[in-house]
């Protein structure tokens, strides 16, 4: 069997194994119990595609040097990172996958021989990983809150123009530059406007719309990995790029339903242009505030509670205290449950990993289907720090901007109370009619601060 | 060109077997899907050891791309796998 003194045949096997390994990784990272499994399994396979791919290598210290610079870094911020910035995160490591397979592409650039389909790889490959690069860098910077740069502000429409502009030009690149022997050098424009034209493609989407973002960003990532394994003819990188094109490509679905929008309406419209002010100011009628002590009181005759976090729970860090609410109630036997809306904070999943990071089990987390038809029979819906996925508007006034989107529909709670610092609108800059009906009471304040008091109360 | 014609269709493939697999992720988990398959892209690794051992500008240049791709891969696993483990059942 000469197939077995042939390095490269035994590294495409030994690949095969790794995209197996992929694939297994993935299903198991799906399901809750085997998470952990998949996530290893996968952390293997990459091991072994990486270890047979430098076996090849003549002289791999450097390389295996790069490595492991790499993985000191990675690793540092991976371990230090608290759980609350875990969205910027996932964000910034995006970045740097797309950084490498825009690099892949620019090195390829010149090796390539004159062939009208790699060409087109090259081009894709490049421009699909250079605005993942800046547009996860911008990704990042907005949810680390670095930037804040208005939807209308000239900045964001110079840096939008420049993302139209790269998409002419990449079509340029690929299509007319082949036919036409030119000297314009035309790849290095490609190059900055690709890296230009990422910001332009994130710059203009506001904070609400992130989980969307993330997860389409999530997506190309996997997306300019695999079309670089079409380059390097790499089934591996084939394989496990499209497996991640594919898992960012459902996130990037779930979120947009979840908001019932369009994809396209996220990215190119937002809400500002969507019939802004139609709704009804005038007939809002009286908020009724409540104390804590007041609200106590109704908590403790409670038999159950139900629990709405939104992102105002993550910048109030309120995380902990909410659990240790919980855990009285619990105690003081009122049955408690979190309902948990997709799209509720920066990123898919972040108020699961909020709430996770604070030692809540996974099980008493119901997602809007579960706990929508047994809203009746809920005594107390605590909302803290969400607005647009509790609004009714969303079920009763067909001309709001937000109306189809699926909602908590907490207004069918017996009593709701809502935790906010002040009576402004939400992300969709849509009024909440929730804080005007009779069954609401408004807690106004620090949400931390707010629960904190509640949790004193229980305790004294 | 026939290899071509053959690795687009372990692309197709690949792509419709990913959103079989993950069609129906419980939300809690999507965080950790995200994060982990964040990690998974870093493959993007293994395409530049082979570039890089170029001695050229060509071989620096996919020698930047052995170090990003690197944070990926390790800062993607690490934080997944550190997240999964706060995840409990009652």
């Amino acid at each position: 069997m000469d197939i077995f003194n042939d390095i490269t045949a035994i590294q495409n096997i030994t690949y095969i194994v790794a995209s197996i390994l992929f694939i297994s990784g993935i299903k198991m990272l799906g399901k809750e119990d085997t998470a952990v499994k998949g996530n290893f399994l996968s952390a293997l396979a990459m091991f072994i595609a990486v270890s047979v791919t430098l076996v090849d290598i003549v002289n791999p210290m450097v390389l295996i040097g790069g490595i492991a610079v790499g993985a000191v870094i990675g690793s540092t911020i991976a371990l230090k990172v608290k759980m609350t910035s875990i969205p910027e995160m996932v964000a910034l490591f995006n970045g740097f996958g797309g950084l490498a397979t825009f690099l892949i592409a620019w090195s390829e650039f010149n090796s390539v021989p004159d062939n009208l389909f790699q060409h087109v790889l090259v081009m894709t490959t490049l421009y699909i990983g250079g605005v993942t690069f800046t547009g996860s860098l911008i990704a990042y910077a907005k949810l680390a809150e670095k930037i804040k740069i208005a939807k209308t502000s000239l900045i964001t429409k110079f840096f939008t123009t420049i993302f139209y502009i790269s998409l002419v030009f990449l079509s340029y690149s690929i299509f007319v530059t082949p036919l036409i022997d030119t000297s314009f050098d035309f790849f290095n424009v490609l190059l900055i406007l690709t890296l230009l034209g990422g910001i332009g493609f994130v710059l203009p989407i506001g904070g609400g719309d992130m989980p969307v973002v993330i997860s389409l960003l999530n997506s190309f990532s996997g997306i300019a990995a695999a079309f670089a394994g079409l380059l390097l003819l790499n089934n591996v990188l084939i394989v496990a790029g499209s497996l991640v094109g594919a898992s960012g490509l459902i996130l990037t679905v779930i979120m947009a339903k979840a908001m019932n929008r369009s994809i396209n309406n996220i990215l190119f419209v937002g809400y500002a242009s969507s019939s802004s002010k139609s709704s009804s100011s005038e007939e809002q009628g009286e908020v009724s505030p409540i104390s804590v002590s007041d609200a106590y009181l109704i908590l403790e005759s409670a038999s159950s509670v139900l629990i709405i976090p939104g992102y105002g729970m993550a910048v109030a860090q309120a995380q902990h205290v909410v659990r240790e609410l919980g855990e009285l109630l619990e105690e003081n036997g009122t049955e408690v449950k979190y309902g948990i809306h997709p799209v509720a904070g920066r990123m898919p999943g972040h108020m699961n990993v909020l709430l996770a990071e604070a030692n809540v089990p996974y099980d008493v987390l119901a997602e809007p289907d579960d706990i929508n038809p047994i809203m009746d029979s809920v005594d107390v819906a605590v909302v803290i720090g969400a607005n647009d996925v509790v609004n009714p508007s969303a079920t009763e006034e067909p001309g709001s901007p937000i109306y189809g989107m699926p909602i908590i529909e907490v207004h069918n709670a017996k009593t709701v109370f809502v935790l906010k610092r002040s009576m402004s609108a939400g992300f969709a800059g849509v009024q909440n009619p929730l804080f005007f009906k009779q069954n609401t009471r408004m807690l106004f304040g620090d949400a931390k601060e707010s629960i904190g008091g509640l949790v004193s109360e229980f305790k004294d | 060109m026939e290899i071509y014609a053959l690795l687009g269709f372990v692309l197709i493939l690949s792509i419709y077997l990913g959103l079989e697999l993950i069609s129906k992720v419980p939300s809690t988990l999507h965080t950790p899907l995200m994060s982990g398959a964040n990690a998974i892209s870093g493959i993007a690794l293994v395409g530049a050891l082979v570039l890089s051992t170029d001695t050229n500008l060509q071989g620096s240049i996919a020698f930047l791309a052995v170090l990003f791709a690197s944070i990926n891969v390790f800062g993607g696993y690490l934080v997944t796998n550190r997240m999964l483990k706060m995840f409990k059942k009652k």
